[in-house]
């Protein structure tokens, strides 16, 4: 029988750059195929040629042994191909049927929608596949994991056989990634076909029935699970030999640096976002906070920095109270920041390089002297920065906006670590970043907490929390579920935190005595505030 | 010693320095200068299609149709050129016949020009550089208004002061009035988030209806003799014209102080620290928050400096011109200054530029209705049109098939943001 879907020699050239370099890719019914590589490697333009998105310069693609010809999203779904993208495309005011049957309403009477019908349909669809969701619920008051079911949903509601799922587990914890690679196998045991796009090595090699590796446009090599290790694949992605773990020395914490007592604040829609948590970072440690996105670690880091009012607790930097500073007064105190959204907050992406590089010393010596703009010192700190921090680049007055997501990271790293400060806040710090320049940010927050600096990092990767931090900070709606050491942490139990069990109800006594050991320690009494 | 060194570095690197960090240049000339081209031979159309002879002359034969199609847009355009920038041939021999009504009369056009053109650069620059800093002052308008009653004031009701005091008295006067006009807007957009485009047109019908209550027949500023205008400025207010000894050649010294702010702003917007914070919070008010910037402060900062350039257009257009202020009096400058930072991209020197067409548009059109009895009304059509070329350079690119930009090559302006956004 032929292949459910077919690429042959596809070829995609943008100005100055081959996305694609004549990919070949089998698809076999009931498979699970990993498509793995690094930000930049093609993927995403071969998923969006698929998805008729793009049209392919060369090559040919071939579904159920018939030529294909995708011209637009239509024809794709009209050819049974569906794809869920990384930022789920959900109108959260609508309800799951509402949603569902968005683009092919069921009608009656030819202009009623009809709810009645569509939502059993998705019954049907959702019982069949162990997708379950309510019809009538609405979208925005569902987590996400289940968010994501509704998606899935969306593409076997047009019946789609070939689904091709964009970096699905991004946005997951632990138990949710659990129960999405259920429905996955669930999905494939009935026949469908799953094109399974990730860079997280461990995912991939654990859902995938055939594993296809991109570099640079190319495929790089075609393997199996079981004849393959994380390591083989890490190199086959990044073209070399890549350090998985974070390496880093013990040291003893010194003096406390960041203090967070009793805080409160409020998020998006008045919620109390941060709901009363207390924690302190020495200097000469890494803090890290795990959660799953959204449950008050943004508003955390916002309070932390001055660009979110606090209601009420106190904020001391260095001794300093900051309770209520602005951001200045708390860049001057001492602290560095890379903010979790670097396009929007960390770099004005028409700027130069340059001019990105001063954005918080700007208005100092020697880059200003009296109102006026140092313009050959801030050019040459750039050109220093640039070749310290390894940043890629033709040359320093190229816009950021220009750069490559890793690069425009290194410019913000490069920005904050450079300066001499006693705490550096780093918000999903490698998020969207390949293996190299994940490595290379770690390393230099390591280097940062070696030379004394307290290092508070906040990620919804939960291997990068464990791997960078000495303590773990788990928070679940804005509470404090437990601080841990690193070193003791699981998966598991870290998993189950995130969830909403608090490390004291963990069960395992060793954990929870563990932890309220370091909470005697190393925090202001977490536990007390963690229900 | 380190610093000598670096010192001596970067005096050597100077020779080799890139300009890339300029916001602007040559060639974002080509745009612009396509989408004029393209409006004159738009508006040769429409010159042509509405002229009875050339459809008489199609009626007698195709041929002889074309020979008066083209000599009409010959003799529109011809009178056009010689009204914005005079004949040349009659330059060269009134000046060598040293006649001073030849004179005049050979250089009128072009001193027209440069004329219209000084309080076009003011509020081209005002506009621009509320572009820069991310906002859209659509009250350049009612600042110019505002700014021409407090100048008036002090033009006329203050005597017996010497021209050194007098003039800048008066010219700042008017600076203080459109500061004021725009930093409300400013001060509403920075602490509540209202839009400033809603309240600068609110400002501006305040304005209007505060300027005929004040000059209509009876009202506080009137003359007294029946006519609704303010009485004339004294000549210790006057701003300097080229030649005072002619009526008709009303060229003032407002045209180099307009070329001085308009390098003062360029400066201010690339060299400074303010320029710096102006132009982030333009271009990313997150980022501009994130870098400590207060951004409230800021916009009102941009307002009042917007407004303030604004002033200046009404202020130096009555020191220079009018010498007095009319009511129900309606400049328009405040609204073509939008066109104006729009065809300058915004940028001091692309605004002088743009500035100086429109002087010659409008300059040029007025002697093409006496000379070629083709409507003034043309220029409005070639302004308009040229606008919507700059405003949507997408039907440039496709006439003249020109290449897309790369992504973030050429800082593009955010002209304007949502509500309640700050």
């Amino acid at each position: 029988m032929a292949p459910v879907l077919q690429l042959k020699g596809i070829t995609k050239r943008f100005p100055g750059v081959l996305a694609n370099d004549h990919i070949d890719l089998t698809l076999e019914e009931g498979e699970v195929l990993g498509l793995l590589g690094e930000n930049g490697a093609g993927k995403s333009t071969l998923m969006n040629i698929l998805y008729g998105l793009y049209t392919p310069d060369e090559g040919e693609i071939y579904v159920r042994g018939q030529r294909a010809d995708i011209r637009d999203p239509n024809d794709a779904i009209a050819l049974g191909i569906g794809m869920v993208h990384q930022h789920f495309m959900l109108i959260p005011v609508l309800t799951v049927a509402e949603n569902v049957m968005l683009g092919m309403e069921s009608l009656r009477y030819g202009v009623l929608l009809d709810h009645a019908s569509a939502a059993q349909r998705i019954t049907e669809i959702s019982d069949r596949y162990g997708l379950q969701v309510d019809p009538y619920a609405v979208v925005e008051d569902l987590p996400v994991g289940i968010q994501q079911r509704v998606e899935i949903i969306k593409l076997l509601y047009r019946n789609a056989d070939i689904l091709i799922l964009d970096e699905p587990t991004a946005v997951l914890t632990p138990q949710e990634v659990e129960g999405l690679f259920e429905v996955i196998r669930s999905l494939v045991a009935q026949g469908k076909s799953v094109i399974f796009i990730s860079h997280k090595l461990r995912e991939v090699l654990e859902i995938s029935d055939r594993i296809q590796v991109l570099r640079g446009g190319r495929v790089v090599g075609s393997t199996t699970p079981e004849e393959s290790t994380e390591r083989d694949l890490a190199a086959m992605m990044v073209g070399r030999e890549v350090i998985l773990t974070v390496p880093k020395e013990p040291r003893e914490p010194d003096e406390v640096v960041l203090h967070v007592e009793d805080l409160y604040v409020r998020g998006e829609h008045s919620k109390m976002a941060v709901d009363g948590i207390s924690f302190d970072v020495r200097g000469g440690e890494i803090v890290g906070v795990a959660g799953v996105q959204g449950n008050g670690q943004t508003e955390l880091v916002e309070a932390l920095t001055g660009l979110r009012p606090v209601e009420a607790g106190r904020i001391e930097i260095g001794g300093h109270d900051v309770t209520h500073a602005t951001p200045r007064i708390i860049t001057e105190v001492g602290t560095a920041h890379i903010p979790e959204d670097r396009r929007s907050d960390g770099l004005v992406l028409s700027y130069p390089i340059t001019h990105n590089l001063i954005l918080n010393t700007y208005y100092l010596p020697p880059v200003a002297r009296g109102m006026v703009m140092q313009e050959d010192v801030i050019r040459e700190r750039a050109e220093r920065l640039v070749a310290e921090y390894d940043v890629r680049t033709p040359d320093v007055f190229t816009p950021v906006g220009n750069l490559s997501g890793g690069n425009q990271q290194k410019v913000i790293v490069a920005r904050e670590l450079s300066r001499d400060v006693l705490l550096t806040i780093a918000a999903q710090p490698t998020r969207g970043l390949d293996v190299g320049s994940i490595e290379y940010i770690h390393a230099q927050l390591v280097r940062k907490r070696d030379e004394g600096a307290a290092v508070f990092v906040v990620s919804a990767e939960l291997d990068e929390v464990m791997s960078l931090a000495d303590r773990i900070i788990v928070m679940y709606e804005g509470k404090i579920m437990g601080i841990v050491p690193a070193a003791e942490a699981t998966k598991e139990e870290l998993g189950l935190m995130m969830a909403g069990v608090p490390a004291a109800e963990l069960g395992d006594a060793a954990a929870s005595s563990r932890v309220s050991a370091e909470a005697s320690g190393g925090a202001a009494e977490p536990l007390h505030k963690a229900h | 010693m380190d610093k000598n060194a670096a010192l001596e570095a970067a005096v050597e690197k100077r020779p080799a320095r890139q300009r890339r960090n300029r916001a602007w240049n040559w060639r974002g000339l080509l745009l612009p200068l396509l989408a004029i081209v393209t409006a004159l031979i738009i508006g040769a159309l429409v010159i042509v299609f509405t002229d009875e002879s050339v459809y008489a002359a199609f009626r007698e034969g195709v041929g002889r149709g074309f020979v008066q199609a083209f000599t009409v847009i010959g003799r529109a355009y011809g009178a056009f050129f010689t009204g914005a920038f005079g004949n040349p041939v009659q330059i060269v021999s009134a000046l060598a016949s040293g006649n001073p009504v030849k004179i005049t009369r050979a250089v009128y056009p072009i001193t027209e020009t440069l004329r219209i053109a000084t309080p076009y650069i003011f509020a081209g620059l005002a506009v621009a550089l509320g572009f820069q800093g991310g906002l859209f002052n659509i009250g350049a308008e009612g600042q110019y208004f505002i700014a021409g009653l407090l100048t008036v004031f002090v033009g006329y009701s203050i005597t017996g002061l010497p021209q050194v005091i007098h003039l800048p008295l008066a010219l700042l006067a008017g600076m203080a009035g459109g500061a004021l006009w725009a930093a409300i807007p400013g001060y509403l957009k920075g602490k509540t988030g209202a839009h400033e485009v809603i309240n600068t047109i609110m400002m501006n019908y305040i304005a209007f209806r505060l300027a005929e209550f004040l000059l209509d027949v009876g009202g506080p500023m009137a003359r007294g003799d029946g006519r609704p205008v303010s009485p004339e400025i004294q000549p210790t207010a006057y701003l300097p014209q080229f030649f005072p000894n002619s009526v008709a050649l009303r060229l003032h010294v407002g045209f180099l102080l307009a070329l001085v702010v308009a390098w003062i702003v360029w400066w201010l917007l690339y060299k400074t620290t303010l320029g710096y914070e102006i132009r982030t919070v333009g271009q990313n008010p997150h980022a501009a928050r994130y870098a400590g910037i207060d951004v409230p402060r800021t916009i009102l900062v941009t307002m009042a400096l917007s407004g303030t350039l604004a002033g200046l257009s009404g202020a130096t257009d009555i020191l220079g011109v009018l010498h007095f202020m009319p009511n129900a009096f309606y400049s328009g400058y405040g609204f073509d200054a939008i066109a104006l930072a729009l065809l300058g991209k915004s940028h001091p020197g692309g605004v002088v530029l743009a500035s100086l067409l429109f002087g010659a548009l409008r300059s040029g059109a007025r002697n093409m209705q006496g000379m070629a009895q083709v409507p003034i009304d043309i220029t409005s059509i070639l302004q308009g049109l040229i606008i919507v070329f700059i405003a949507a350079p997408e039907i440039i690119r496709m006439i003249y098939r020109l290449r897309q930009p790369v992504e973030g090559e050429g800082a593009a302006i955010s002209l304007t943001r949502g509500w309640g956004e700050r």
